[in-house]
């Protein structure tokens, strides 16, 4: 197995051995073994959904810190839309900007500007008249991959088109490769990201090569924004901020920037999961295009954002009326259709069979059927596995027993107490002698004497 | 390896079920993505065909490594016509039904269109057999 990037981790010091993210994982990648979180890799599609749901704050995500900014002769901050609507009523995108450069940077670019970029591309592809229905989106990279694990037969219905993250750090950089002279290894691109499916989107990106060079908590930086942004204020005047490329860090931004069409916008990883199987059944063939994001609210409802998400909803809004007042402005980005393709075809990740081999794979799914059958059917995951089918399947692939059922060792320890208690009553021919001994004298009879 | 699967008339809420366990068993033994493609869909259809139309009926999977064989029992109504109902938009569903988006007439054309083979027997007031296989190939359809 290719060894695979993750940028969601396990703090092995905080996990306790609880089993409240087994129970969200949306592609059942988590179990807990020897008291401890395990994350199976091959389905982990680093969506963040357990770095939520941990109590324990045992589940982080691997981002980089502003120290990476010294590796870079020249650098650039990326700000996903989202980023805009964590802070409070009336900081603009150039108060925000401004602050993320006396942070280190040496210069900025929108991630929105990429997005209206985008948004205006997607409106040509969707007029193609060849092409499958419906279109799903390849904004969000926590969805992609729970297609390339789950629903690899709807990869095909991913639109080839770069995110607006890669469109921007694609822009910035050759802009600063002109304008300065630099060299492609000389510039750092740094995303300010809302989640860790960003960062394995950077490692990992579905395209040829990603033209970021690293990622940036929200969180991490939050409290250092935001006493700037209280002391010294910003040095920068006015933002290109596009009010629809802005709009993108909410649910139903993206639908919003296309227009025409038949749209439908789905939020919430378990949502996506069900609009999925829906297509997948031949249903939603009268919808064009369909923008689908992990998050509930959309990328301001990400695992590694500050603010609550009902709260940066409302900020956003406001925020979008004000950027809606301004005048259209000129954008200066790439009009050529292919800068904005996809260079590489998203494959599917099979990693859910129980067998190369079919025949063998068919016999293995008996014996889960089997076990299956005889398990209680609780689903209360104290076993360490999701539920009991999951526990089924560990069992067959040889990574867990039936006794890790507690309902199944209490049976077992019930049998075992009760042959205890017979055996206890048998005694050795040699001991003990019954008063009225009408059956033993019987019994003697079988012997010679 | 062979599934069953009990389907009863009107119940649109757990309707899917039965399709969704087959790609789950379809995916662990590790069937073609375009075999598994097509088995939702028809496994789909045929458990549509069962809410809609009949009092009840059994939803059987017979999983083979080069094909699977989805089978749709019911007793129902039967299908007075059977080439008409394989007529794209032919629906005999009733109203409320289709006003719930389901019977369009779709449900015997797209299950001939994603399925390799197909037998069908049907008695008036009695019921309805129908029998598809779907071979495990890389080619598609």
């Amino acid at each position: 197995m290719q060894k695979y990037f993750h940028s969601v981790m396990l703090e092995k010091e905080n996990c306790k051995g609880c089993t409240n993210c087994i129970k969200h994982c949306p592609t059942e990648a988590i179990r807990v073994r020897e008291g401890q979180a395990r994350i199976i890799e091959q389905l982990c599609i680093d969506c963040g959904e357990c770095i939520r749901r941990c109590p324990n704050h045992a589940k982080l995500a691997i981002t980089d810190t502003l120290d990476r900014l010294n590796d870079y002769k020249y650098t650039i901050a990326l700000p996903a839309p989202s980023f805009y609507a964590q802070f409070g009523p009336g900081v603009m995108p150039h108060h925000v900007l401004g602050v993320l450069m006396e942070l280190g940077f040496d210069h900025f670019y929108e991630v929105a500007v990429g997005a209206e970029a985008v948004s205006a591309y997607l409106r040509r592809y969707l007029n193609q008249s060849q092409r499958p229905r419906p279109l799903i989106s390849s904004a969000c990279p926590a969805v992609v991959r729970t297609m390339q694990v789950r629903f690899p037969g709807l990869l095909e219905n991913i639109v080839p088109i770069e995110t607006p993250m890669e469109v921007s750090a694609r822009i910035a950089r050759e802009e600063a490769m002109e304008k300065h002279g630099l060299k492609d290894e000389e510039i750092g691109v740094f995303f300010i990201t809302p989640c860790p499916a960003k960062v394995t989107a950077i490692k990992q990106p579905f395209g040829e090569r990603s033209y970021v060079d690293g990622a940036i908590s929200m969180s991490s930086i939050y409290g250092e924004v935001l006493n700037r942004l209280n002391s010294t204020g910003s040095n920068l005047k006015s933002t290109l901020s596009p009010v629809q490329g802005v709009g993108w860090g909410k649910t139903g931004g993206e639908n919003h920037a296309i227009k025409d069409h038949s749209l439908l916008a789905v939020d919430g990883i378990h949502n996506v999961i069900n609009v999925l199987e829906e297509i997948e059944r031949g249903g939603l063939y009268d919808i064009d295009y369909i923008e689908a994001q992990a998050c509930t609210g959309g990328c301001i409802g990400g695992p590694l954002v500050p603010q609550n998400p009902f709260v940066s909803r409302v900020r956003m809004e406001s925020l979008l009326k004000e950027l809606g007042t301004r005048g259209e402005q000129e954008l200066n980005v790439p009009s050529e259709d292919q800068f904005y393709r996809l260079s590489e075809t998203i494959l599917p990740r099979p990693t859910l069979k129980l067998s190369d081999d079919v025949n063998q794979a068919i016999q293995m799914l008996e014996e889960v059927e089997r076990i299956y059958a005889d398990l209680p059917g609780l689903d209360c995951g104290s076993c360490g596995s999701p539920h009991c089918r999951a526990l089924a399947e560990d069992i067959v692939r040889g990574s867990a027993e039936t006794s890790f059922c507690v309902f199944k060792l209490r049976d077992k320890l019930q049998q075992l107490a009760r042959e205890i208690v017979d055996l206890s009553h048998m005694q050795p021919p040699a001991m003990g002698r019954v008063a009225n001994g009408s059956k033993e004298d019987a019994k003697k009879d079988e012997f010679m004497e | 390896m062979e599934m069953t699967f009990d389907v009863k008339s009107m119940d649109f809420k757990r309707a899917g079920e039965a399709a969704g366990k087959i790609k789950k068993a379809l995916q662990l033994v590790g069937m073609e993505i375009d075999t598994v493609r097509r088995a939702v869909i028809v496994a789909y259809e045929a458990e549509m065909n069962i809410v809609i139309h009949a009092r009840q009926g059994t939803l059987t999977a017979k999983v083979h490594p080069d094909r699977l064989e989805i089978e749709a029992n019911d007793e129902g109504p039967g299908i007075p016509d059977i080439d008409l109902a394989f007529q794209e938009g032919y629906s005999t569903a009733p109203e409320h039904v289709r006003e719930m988006g389901f019977g369009a007439g779709m449900g015997l054309p797209n299950i001939k269109r994603f399925s390799d083979d197909l037998e069908i027997e049907s008695k008036i007031d009695v019921g309805t057999q129908l029998k598809t296989i779907i071979y495990n190939q890389t080619s598609g359809e």
